[in-house]
């Protein structure tokens, strides 16, 4: 896939999740938003996957730790076929596959359940490691977003993913500086961001999260020796000016007025 | 003779040996006390099988699902206290939520730790534990039951809660008696009054029972391997039969063993209970014979909770 068709693919899936949370009513908007990129990254490129049989054995595996920007990975999934794109605008709702944190047993081609911060990293690592036990050639991929990382949890991961040298595990940090409540240095400072994960022992690789060139490199030049974290910058709520860089954004959804508006905006860029 | 006494911890380490020995999917995952969970063989004899996590439960229990989520079958290992104590969210969802088929064998539960302290006493996993859907929840009686309760689990597909003691103890089992979970065992028919015991308070039900006998009163003692799921069937019958039942557990009476008897006959079989365990406090130092006797987990609190039932 050439740019231009990557590019026509992120606004299609960034309509989707503007439809998706009005039509909710409830959700995470700027993350979601804002993932969009290294989502069709993974899916149109990175991941070795194949939506007609989402248990293949030897597939890649991608956790979205950041549970809470799930309608990113479900509009993603659904384009690339996983499931027909009506059903996106069950989300959140009663008796629908689409939770509002993703669910491993609810929606084939979801690897984990995870939302609650910090989990869906352990549960990477050790999907890595038991490719690394195998000898499999699989890599696992882990979304986590950036204030995620004020949970310990997350630092016991990385840890041991450096102990064990997992080089089949690449965690892709969503850098967009916000979080529920404010913006990351003002809840809990991360910087020196990279510094720390390099403190850590991991490769580092720092990319605008919004331009394909630039991820799809990273993408491809992860390291062979230690486990990858790709840095994205990212800015919260990107496409829609209304919502960018609002840390307000980060747990509400647009009126249906306000969608109305964001799709002509998209439509426009 | 002396008696012979093992504890259950030790159950653990000789059927994890077993079962690595067997399949190569088994691994065990160790949060820095490899040794206190006796999982200190398979790591010398099955490294590869070894997963050592540093102190980091909640890590554990994650990897321990990302690795179960892709086929093999892992056996966490902490003090109780800290392994359902600290992880508790990791397992209700990256264990629990997502089926992954994660044992987790926690020892050093109960007050039988003894001068550790009571930090290091947990009175409450069974409680935590057995309101998590998905999850089973097993308090093995001794060496031996623990042995084929972790042999069960291994086989039985989905999470698997373990709880293992520190301090050796008499047994009342051999290799030979029968083990299926979620199936209570009578090990002594009467028709006074029903005593459920799990865990190490199954030996003093039966110390009871034996005194209880003594004086003309006839006991039911019934093994509760199994707190989750409970055997309704053989539980109802006992309480139909004698119309009285105590419980015991090392453990809080909430939320346990005897919360679940209660809930269960309050349902259906409205019957008067009397529960044997820690009463709603923390413990303290003291060796394990000393706490036992002094939070009420023995065959004295036994005796004298029959006593006011009758």
């Amino acid at each position: 896939m050439n740019t231009e068709e990557l590019q026509d693919l992120a606004r299609n899936i960034r309509k989707s999740i503007i439809n998706m949370l009005a039509e909710a009513g409830t959700g995470h908007t700027a993350g979601s938003l804002d993932i969009v990129e290294i989502m069709v990254s993974l899916y149109f490129h990175a991941l070795k996957h194949d939506p007609e049989n989402p248990d293949w054995p030897d597939r890649d595996r991608l956790v979205l730790s950041a549970g809470h920007i799930n309608p990113a990975l479900y509009a993603t999934m659904s384009e690339a076929g996983y499931f027909p794109k009506e059903e996106l605008l069950t989300l959140r709702k009663i008796n629908s596959r689409l939770q509002g944190h993703p669910h491993n047993h609810s929606l084939p081609g979801i690897e984990a359940s995870s939302g609650p911060l910090g989990q869906g990293s352990s549960v990477a690592v050790g999907m890595a490691l038991a490719d690394k036990m195998d000898n499999k050639p699989n890599h696992t991929y882990c979304i986590v977003s950036d204030g995620e990382h004020d949970e310990g949890q997350i630092w016991e991961a990385i840890m041991f993913a450096a102990k064990n040298k997992l080089n089949n595990l690449t965690f892709i940090v969503d850098r967009n500086h916000i979080q529920i409540d404010g913006t990351t240095e003002e809840i809990m400072p991360l910087e020196p961001f990279a510094k720390k994960y390099e403190a850590f022992n991991w490769h580092i690789i720092e990319v605008d999260g919004h331009n394909f060139t630039e991820i799809i490199s990273a993408l491809d030049k992860k390291s062979t020796e230690k486990p990858t974290v790709i840095l994205a910058k990212t800015i919260a709520g990107k496409g829609i000016p209304a919502i960018e860089n609002n840390w307000q954004w980060h747990g509400k959804t647009p009126t249906k007025d306000e969608a109305i508006e964001a799709i002509k905006q998209l439509e426009a860029r | 003779m002396t008696e012979i006494k093992k504890a259950t911890r030790d159950g653990f380490g000789d059927a994890i040996l077993e079962l690595a020995q067997n399949n190569k999917n088994i691994v065990a995952l160790s949060a820095n006390l490899g040794e206190s969970t006796k999982l200190d063989k398979l790591k010398k004899n099955f490294p590869d099988q070894y997963i050592e996590c540093g102190v980091a439960e909640q890590n554990m229990a994650g990897i321990a699902a990302g690795l179960a989520l892709s086929g093999k079958i892992p056996f966490i290992t902490s003090f109780a206290a800290f392994s359902p104590g600290r992880n508790w969210e990791q397992i209700r969802v990256s264990i629990c939520y997502n089926r992954a088929n994660v044992k987790i064998a926690s020892t050093h539960a109960g007050l039988s730790v003894g001068p550790d302290g009571a930090t290091h006493q947990s009175l409450e996993d069974l409680a935590i534990t057995r309101v998590i859907p998905n999850l089973t929840v097993i308090c093995p009686a001794d060496y031996h039951e623990a042995k084929k309760a972790v042999i069960a689990a291994a086989n039985h597909n989905g999470p698997v809660y373990i709880r293992l003691g520190r301090e050796p103890m008499p047994m009342i089992t051999d290799e030979n008696s029968s083990f299926e979970i979620g199936k209570c065992d009578i090990l002594k028919e009467g028709s006074d009054v029903t005593i459920i015991a799990t865990g190490i308070m199954v030996n003093e039900a039966l110390k009871a029972s034996e005194k209880l006998a003594e004086q003309g009163i006839h006991s039911e003692v019934i093994n509760c391997h199994t707190i989750k799921p409970l055997d309704e069937e053989t539980i109802i019958s006992s309480a139909k039969k004698t119309g009285k039942v105590i419980t015991a557990e090392e453990h809080q009476i909430i939320g346990g063993l005897g919360g679940a008897v209660a809930e269960l006959l309050s349902q259906k079989l409205p019957t008067p209970i009397k529960r044997v365990g820690v009463h709603d406090t923390f413990g303290e130092s003291g060796t394990a014979k000393e706490l036992l006797e002094k939070y009420s987990c023995d065959s004295t609190a036994i005796i004298k909770s029959v006593k006011e039932i009758i």
